[in-house]
């Protein structure tokens, strides 16, 4: 019946119509996730089976709907070693929250996806054990860090998983394998039981096949938590009321002037030609000024790290991970952390170390924090004259296994259109827009006001509805094994 | 004091770290309660597990605005906390929230009486952080060390002074002050000993009369507040010696070492650590708006140090009686609703004094655990005041009730320690003896009228003592005179 290659909404309604069970559900996505597993290592590990059937099941919203879940937030009892060493036999005693509202909503988690360590990173090679591949061309990575999430959904394994995105790791994975990936308002999904990178930047999202799921999952995820004191207390809106109401009276935004350089050919012609399309389709443009978005890359590194550093002292060889045996206390920490740590993870608490410090603070964490002001004031004023603005996920489509592992400015720069939405806590989508010639995913990204996600997926169910992505994604070329019925 | 200590003067200022006695933690719900078994109160919020957040306590907030706002501190509307990032076993996230550049209560005093006169010390700041857990380590030579973090998150108060302290007295006023305000406040024990109140203190000398500061060193590591008054001492003792041997003083940590009663060099201050304080992204500023500072306003008890004037004001006290009977809140509590029973300020203070306090020392208990509490007192000095018993006899009454717990009254009457004032019959027991010694009359008539007393004498001892004596002194005269012959 190939239920792991329905959306949510689809599977709903076959749970309704009693066309499928729940637990043939997750058996068919189990089928699918090992079957693509060998090829993509999209999962760190499996849930032995589905949760035990609950009375009242019926009624709850994503009741029977199969999901995985980045390894970087917590499962009560199951690993939360975001792929480094340094946590490899860590297993949380609680629960994240966006994990208990998901059980609460009947969904089944699946399995944990890889992730790059401690979710930095655009490619999933930073992954302590090895990275994911792109399910629409192997040799290929499926960005990151929210990488093997991306590819668990893109490779149908299940309909929907979670993703985390500090600087674009829901978006840019999603861009990159043809999925739509969905970074809510910061403060709109509690970040309790998510291991923190960079606390004020970190978003839990969906990642799924359509904008429609999207829509369905973050409803479930949005809302108050007591236990994270930068979790909004506005009430959440529904997105599904008004998101079929198409292009027509959207005014979408587009920064022309940031897009001149370094994109690659293919990504700025599709989004010319979908611009194009969602104009015919009665939607006005205009273009907005983001002169502050120039120093997205170099502000987000200097606080991304500045918080990092400090996040992840914690992992000391004192609690977590492997103790290295040393002298004297100081000679067990570097010596633990240095094991523990991969090379990127230490390169970022370095950088973020030496921000902060005595005769540094001044000219790094502070200016930084002063541009993040501007750019928040910049981008909220644009947004005041249009719903959304839009530009590419990436500025290139999925790159290759290893061909950014030694140059980290050219793998930073693949964040270049996506860290502005988290320095400015504003809400981001990401939606597949087109393939290259070479068959590979493009996508383009809406960013939208505070809070205001229903306008923002409002506009990125038009967007996905002029590039008719649906049909294309049947272009991807099955993996060994996948598509025999089970 | 010799020639040293004259040339040179000490500047003083202290940092105290008030345990703030909320219920529970500064940012989880773990319970605070001191001396429970290790680790026995965490949660994976306090234990920093990967994951977790802080949610900041209010009540601590409320306990730190009583403070600010007896201290006449300015309140910040917004204030914000800080990571400060170090590494230790004992802290388990390896930084600790605290407040930083934008504390919560900034100026501000600290009154306190030095030498029965009233003085002021400035304040810095008043801001809110999470205590660390605690390390123990092997003692006997081995290498092991075990973290206790039940303290972990418990909150505090670092209160900063300024240097307006000249004394190792001043600061030990001060400290006093300070624990007496905390107790009052009701928002810390005060404990030194189990280190719900800690002092650090950072000591300089200079040139009497100079007016920069010489370099300055701190001391950590005393318990008590006779501990901070020694350390200074001996320490200003020592950078006086080093400068007049022609030395210098180096900015450095020392700890107090109460058994060898000297400071040891602990840390210089290159090995002072950065500790790239940076606001905490979990936590959003703590705004406090005036109805917060209203409600807490409300809930502000009468300070010690107005409650030491209004006592020498309004009950006539000396300043030494009121100092006394202001210590604690429970002890002028206690003074008032006797002195109100009673009707009788100044014999209740007489009481207090005398008595309670006495007893109090004697029994090495507090007021507020002290079993006769004001009414039972203020029905014992009735007893006095209407002639029933004496003074003397009175003590003794007193010294059962807190014994027994029984009334007054009670042990008046079992024990038959009321007094006769019974005027008629004691009138003729003074005649019965006056009859009995013609001789002594005799000789009092003729002038001898010291003999007056030992009629008296007579009538205690056929009264068992128990006749008025001011009664008895007064009938015994009037007796006499009758016997006199009309001139």
């Amino acid at each position: 019946m190939g239920l792991h290659r329905l959306s949510v909404e689809e599977l709903q309604a076959a749970l309704r119509s009693g066309e499928c069970t729940p637990a043939e559900i997750y058996a068919s996505c189990r089928a699918a996730a090992d079957s693509a597993q060998p090829h993509i290592r999209a999962f760190n590990r499996f849930e032995d089976g589905p949760p035990p059937p609950r009375g009242d099941a019926g009624s709850a919203p994503l009741h029977g709907i199969p999901y995985a879940s980045k390894e970087n937030i917590a499962v009560a009892g199951r690993p939360l070693t975001c792929n480094s060493r340094i946590l490899a036999n860590y297993r949380p005693p609680y629960d994240a929250t966006v994990t208990e509202r998901l059980r609460a909503a009947g969904a089944m988690l699946l399995g944990q996806t890889n992730m790059d360590e401690f979710a930095m990173g655009s490619s999933t090679e930073n992954s302590a054990t090895g990275p994911t591949q792109n399910p629409w061309d192997l040799a290929r990575t499926p960005g990151g860090s929210s990488g093997g999430s991306a590819a668990a959904v893109a490779a149908d394994a299940v309909p929907f998983a979670l993703g985390s995105d500090t600087g674009g790791s829901i978006r840019q994975p999603a861009g990159c394998c043809g999925v739509v990936g969905l970074k809510p308002t910061y403060g709109r999904v509690s970040r309790w039981g998510l291991v923190a990178f960079a606390s004020s930047l970190d978003q839990i999202g969906p990642i799924t096949r359509t904008v429609r799921d999207a829509a369905l999952v973050y409803r479930e995820l949005a809302g108050h938590d007591p236990r994270d004191s930068t979790c909004l207390p506005a009430p959440v809106e529904d997105p599904l009321a008004g998101i079929e109401q198409g292009p027509r009276g959207l005014t979408l935004g587009v920064p022309r002037a940031l897009l001149k350089e370094g994109l690659d050919r293919e990504v700025a012609a599709n989004l010319d030609e979908v611009l194009a399309r969602l104009a015919r389709e009665g939607a006005s443009l205009i273009e907005v000024d983001l002169p502050m978005m120039r120093y997205a890359i170099a502000t987000y590194y200097i606080l991304a790290t500045a918080e990092a550093s400090s996040n992840l002292a914690r992992y000391d060889g004192v609690r977590y991970g492997v103790r290295a045996q040393a002298s004297d206390l100081d000679e067990m920490y570097r010596a633990s952390r240095t094991r523990g740590f991969g090379r990127e993870v230490t390169l970022r608490i370095l950088l973020g170390t030496y921000v902060l410090s005595a005769g540094y603070y001044d000219a790094y964490y502070r200016k930084a924090s002063q541009v993040r002001t501007l750019m928040r004031r910049e981008v909220v004023a644009a947004l005041s004259r249009c719903d959304a603005i839009v530009l590419p996920t990436s500025p290139t489509p999925a790159f290759k296994l290893g061909e950014r592992v030694d140059d980290p400015l050219q793998m930073y720069l693949s964040d270049v259109f996506t860290v502005s939405a988290n320095l400015t806590g504003i809400p981001a989508i990401a939606v597949p827009s087109g393939l290259t010639r070479a068959g590979l995913p493009l996508s383009l990204q809406l960013m939208g006001r505070p809070l205001q996600e229903s306008l923002l997926l409002r506009a990125a169910r038009a967007l996905e509805q002029v590039c008719g992505f649906a049909a294309l994604r049947k272009a991807r070329q099955p993996l060994p094994g996948e598509g025999v019925p089970a | 004091m010799n020639a040293s200590a004259s040339r040179w003067e000490a500047v003083i200022g202290l940092e105290v770290h008030a345990q703030l006695s909320t219920r529970t933690k500064i940012f989880c719900a773990c319970p605070t309660q001191f001396g429970s078994r290790a680790n026995s109160q965490t949660c994976p919020v306090c234990l920093g597990l990967p994951g977790v957040l802080p949610v900041l306590n209010r009540q601590v907030v409320d306990c730190a605005l009583r403070l600010g706002l007896a201290c006449g501190s300015r309140i910040a509307p917004a204030s914000v906390f800080a990571r400060k990032n170090y590494f230790y076993p004992d802290l388990p996230k390896n930084y600790q929230i605290s407040q930083y550049d934008k504390p919560l209560c900034e100026g501000g005093q600290v009154e306190m009486m030095v030498d029965g006169h009233p003085r002021t010390a400035r304040l810095v700041r008043i801001h809110l952080e999470e205590d660390a857990g605690k390390s123990m380590h092997d003692q006997t030579g081995g290498t092991t060390s075990l973290v206790d973090l039940n303290r972990c998150g418990v909150p505090l108060a670092e209160i900063v002074g300024e240097p307006d302290l000249r004394h190792p007295e001043e600061a030990g006023a001060y400290l006093t002050a300070l624990r007496q305000l905390v107790r009052y406040l009701g928002i810390c024990d005060g404990n030194m000993e189990e280190g719900s109140l800690r002092c650090d203190a950072n000591v300089s000398v200079r040139p009497t009369g100079a007016s920069t500061f010489g370099t300055r060193v701190e001391i950590k590591n005393m318990n008590s507040i006779r501990g901070v008054v020694a350390a200074l001492e001996h320490e200003i003792r020592r950078q006086g010696k080093l400068l007049d041997e022609g030395g210098t003083v180096n900015q450095e940590t020392r700890t107090w070492d109460p058994d060898r009663g000297v400071t040891v060099f602990m840390r210089s201050k290159e090995h002072a650590h950065d500790y790239r304080y940076f606001p905490d992204p979990d936590l959003v500023p703590l705004h406090v708006d005036e109805a917060w500072l209203a409600r807490v306003r409300t809930q502000l008890p009468e300070l010690p140090m107005a409650r030491l004037q209004r006592f020498t004001a309004q009950y006539a006290l000396p300043v030494y009686d009121a100092v006394l009977l202001t210590e604690s809140r429970e002890l002028a509590d206690y003074y008032e609703d006797l002195a109100r029973t009673l009707g009788d300020a100044k014999q209740a203070s007489n009481w207090m004094m005398a008595e309670v306090l006495r007893l109090l020392n004697e029994r090495g208990e507090s007021i507020g655990r002290f079993s006769v509490r004001p009414p039972a007192v203020a029905a014992l000095l009735h007893l006095v005041k209407d002639g029933a018993i004496s003074g003397k006899i009175a003590k003794e009454v007193f010294d059962e009730m807190v014994a027994t717990g029984a009334p007054a009254e009670a042990i008046v009457a079992r024990r038959g320690l009321r007094q006769i004032s019974d005027e008629p019959s004691l009138t003729a027991a003074v005649d019965k003896i006056l009859d009995a010694h013609p001789g002594q009359v005799k000789a009092y008539l003729g002038g001898k009228e010291g003999l007056a007393g030992f009629f008296v004498g007579q009538l205690m001892q056929a009264t068992a003592g128990q006749a008025n004596p001011k009664l008895a002194n007064q009938l015994v005269r009037a007796a006499l005179e009758r016997r006199r012959s009309p001139a």
